[in-house]
């Protein structure tokens, strides 16, 4: 803009200057794009995930999504040798009008032996399970195909078949009659969730409180880092502590009969969301403003009652969200849960049963899952709803604690 | 002033006084309890995972291959599939965190939807459960990109549609963008805005500030977000479970289309699915407490740096 003032070489300076613009504009573009890429990652991350699990959602609407998803599908290595088309197909069927289906899904076959009336029903009229048990086989008998082929197209059942055990108990993706209970893994979640989240809450937000109100500098100085380190640590390690060290310990102390068991894995989840919880809650306290603490001593009230009283109430929605946090992070441990709880999907209300949790399932299932297979696109629709609920949990976290702290520490 | 504070409150209500000074020892008891517990069970898990698994700890143990199936020899392979992990897992992230770390200090305005947008991804990410970066590796990487790339380059022949290192890093690196993100915002947000608006008053353009002034004075922040993210890369273990890391291989990955061994994964599987637990348990002791030792050291270095340009911009 200032190119006008009376410079000699107005014309050079010019001519350079709209060269720097160029470059200057395209890097601009560029670091936004990879700024975008941040976005897009996490839309990629839903839509793949979740693309993995739509042969489960392949009754009556969206055949469109299904073919893509199929498309896309048909050259996977793990699909079983030659011929992946035929038996990556069977999941979808059983729910579609007949005339759909039948040349994606069978491709290769003779179409005669499909009842096309047994097929071509909706999915709100229940179909009855005799029906669909012959269906696979006859699937299975016609394509001439290796045994590992057989094994997987057994567990081809209708969609609506799997979701019917979606909301059983019992768990047992690999079977002649395989059954996708989530309840009891929901239960295995909830209880590790509640144990780890009783110890780790209380312990990191009080740790939170002394070091925000009541540590002296130098004190603070030295606590912080080293409760922060413990976030370094990584899951792998604890859970391995916890598997060789607490279990035992524990079972020491308590005598109860499963070493591993929701107990010692909430307590060791509870040391991963420690970190989380104190960092965020200490953020949190260290952001209410002096003036509400030094009116609270200005009245004549002590350093703890101004702590407990005034600072913490003060604070809570940031507390809540760390909190939240935690609860995120604990659901979706891995690690932890596949080293420490024992992986037995039991519904009960006893910590000290072994459990499940979703994510070790998806952690100890996938590598041997087929691909293509019904088991294959559970556990990916076990990753979806992980997914959603930690993307869910983080966007309250993150509303919440704005739109409160904001509205309460700016005077409204 | 709390001792006196207490005190004129005790001259008027005196029966008031003495239960009101028992809950507050109390309550910052409790306080004091927590941290104490906190970092007492911290080093006890240091202490246990040193004292056990100094006995097999050394230079041996960390240049050799596992022998005897597992059950003895050394670390050394998965070692290096570390290693390997996380320097192509540092190539991808560094850049791609840095650009976005850039976008939101340097050319988002105040107000930005977009810009909003992006950091609640990158916040949305750091919280995605691991296993889930995990899942997309597989679905993203291995299924849609590696096959894809095979059916259209390799004729459908099998090289980049399985698990391998190249994807196991890729995946690694979505997980610690935002640690990267995060570190080098901090430190650009350390640089004085006089350096920035006399370099812009010099003439110079946004662009040129930025490569001159800017980024310059943030290669420390890159650095520590660097370390950090390698700290965490070199311990997660769920993004990788399916995505590249192998349980044995008896040799040392020669291609990115190549299969790994991990640390993390290691301890993983020696611990769970070995076939004798009891007589590797050395072993397992001292391949954690190596791993720990990495990370731990890695992020000690990187608290350090990172001390230093807070001080520095104070």
């Amino acid at each position: 803009m200032n190119s006008e003032s009376p410079i000699k070489k107005t014309f050079t300076q010019e001519s350079l200057k709209k060269q720097f613009r160029l470059s200057e504009f395209l890097a601009e573009k560029f670091i936004s794009m990879i700024a975008f890429l941040s976005i897009a990652i996490i839309f990629l991350i839903f839509i793949f995930v979740f693309k993995e699990s739509l042969p489960l959602f392949s009754f009556g609407s969206d055949a469109k999504a299904k073919t893509e998803a199929q498309a896309t599908s048909a050259n996977k290595p793990e699909s079983y040798g030659t011929e992946p088309e035929g038996d990556l197909k069977p999941e979808s069927y059983g729910t579609e009008n007949a005339e759909d289906l039948k040349p994606e899904s069978y491709g290769t076959e003779t179409t005669k032996d499909l009842k096309p009336e047994t097929y071509g029903s909706e999915p709100a009229d229940d179909l009855k399970p005799e029906v669909y048990g012959d269906a696979p086989k006859e699937d299975l008998s016609v394509p001439a195909e290796d045994e590992s082929v057989g094994a997987v197209s057994e567990n081809q059942e209708g969609s609506d078949k799997t979701w019917n055990t979606f909301f059983t108990s019992e768990w047992v993706p690999v079977s002649e009659n395989p059954r996708f209970g989530l309840l009891g893994l929901l239960i295995g979640t909830l209880k590790v969730t509640i144990i780890a989240m009783l110890i780790a809450g209380p312990l990191a937000v009080l740790a939170a409180l002394f070091t925000s109100c009541f540590a002296s500098k130098r004190v603070k100085e030295i606590i912080k880092p080293i409760i922060e380190m413990l976030a370094a640590f990584p899951s792998v390690v604890i859970g391995f502590f916890a598997l060789m060290v607490l279990a035992s310990f524990f079972q020491d102390v308590f005598g109860y009969d499963s070493r591993l068991n929701a107990f010692v894995g909430g307590v060791a989840m509870a040391l991963a969301a420690i970190p989380i919880i104190y960092t965020i809650s200490e953020d949190a306290l260290a952001a209410v403003p002096k003036t509400y603490t030094e009116a609270s001593l200005a009245l004549g009230a002590s350093k703890w009652q101004t702590a407990f009283f005034v600072v913490l109430p003060a604070a809570t929605p940031g507390i809540f969200a760390a909190l939240l946090l935690g609860v995120g992070r604990v659901f979706g441990e891995t690690m932890i849960a596949l080293m420490a709880t024992g992986n037995a999907a039991l519904v009960s209300a006893n910590p000290f049963e072994s459990v499940r949790t979703f994510a070790a399932t998806i952690g100890a299932e996938m590598s041997e899952t087929v691909f293509g297979d019904t088991h294959y696109s559970v556990l990916f629709f076990i990753g979806s709803l992980l997914f959603i609920f930690s993307f869910a949990l983080n966007a309250v976290a993150e509303f919440y604690v704005k739109g409160k702290l904001l509205k309460k520490f700016q005077g409204k | 002033m709390d001792k006196v504070l207490n005190e004129s409150e005790g001259h008027f209500f005196s029966s008031r006084k003495s239960t009101s000074d028992i809950k507050g020892k109390i309550f910052v008891g409790l306080t004091q309890l927590a941290v104490i517990l906190i970092i007492s069970i911290l080093f006890i898990i240091l202490a246990v995972i040193v004292y056990q698994g100094r006995s097999k700890f050394s230079w041996e143990f960390i240049s050799s291959f596992p022998t005897n199936g597992m059950t003895e020899g050394g670390i050394f392979p998965a070692l290096i599939g570390t290693f390997i992990l996380v320097i192509v897992m540092s190539i991808a992230a560094v850049p791609f965190g840095t650009i976005t770390a850039l976008y939101l200090t340097e050319y988002a305005s105040e107000n930005s939807k977009f810009a909003a947008a992006v950091r609640f991804s990158v916040r949305t990410l750091a919280v995605v459960p691991s296993i889930i970066f995990g899942l997309f590796g597989l679905g993203f990487f291995i299924q849609f990109l590696g096959a894809g790339a095979d059916t259209a380059f390799n004729g459908g022949e099998l090289r980049w549609g399985q698990p391998n290192i190249l994807w196991a890093s890729l995946t690694m690196a979505l997980l610690t963008l935002p640690v990267i993100i995060v570190s080098v915002e901090e430190a650009l947000k350390t640089i004085p805005r006089e350096l920035r608006e006399a370099s812009l008053a010099l003439g110079a353009t946004k662009w040129q500030t930025i490569k001159k002034v800017v980024l310059p004075g943030s290669v420390s922040g890159i650095m520590t977000g660097t370390i950090l993210a390698v700290s965490r890369g070199a311990g997660e273990v769920a993004p990788i479970l399916f995505t590249g890391a192998a349980y044995y291989l008896a040799t040392l990955p020669g291609s990115l289309s190549d299969q790994f061994m991990n640390l993390g994964y290691h301890v993983y599987i020696m611990s769970t699915q070995s076939s004798d637990v009891e007589k590797t348990m050395p072993i397992q002791f001292a391949t954690t407490l190596v791993l720990l030792i990495l990370t731990l050291s890695l992020n000690v270095v990187a608290v350090i740096i990172r001390s230093r340009i807070r001080r520095k911009a104070k």
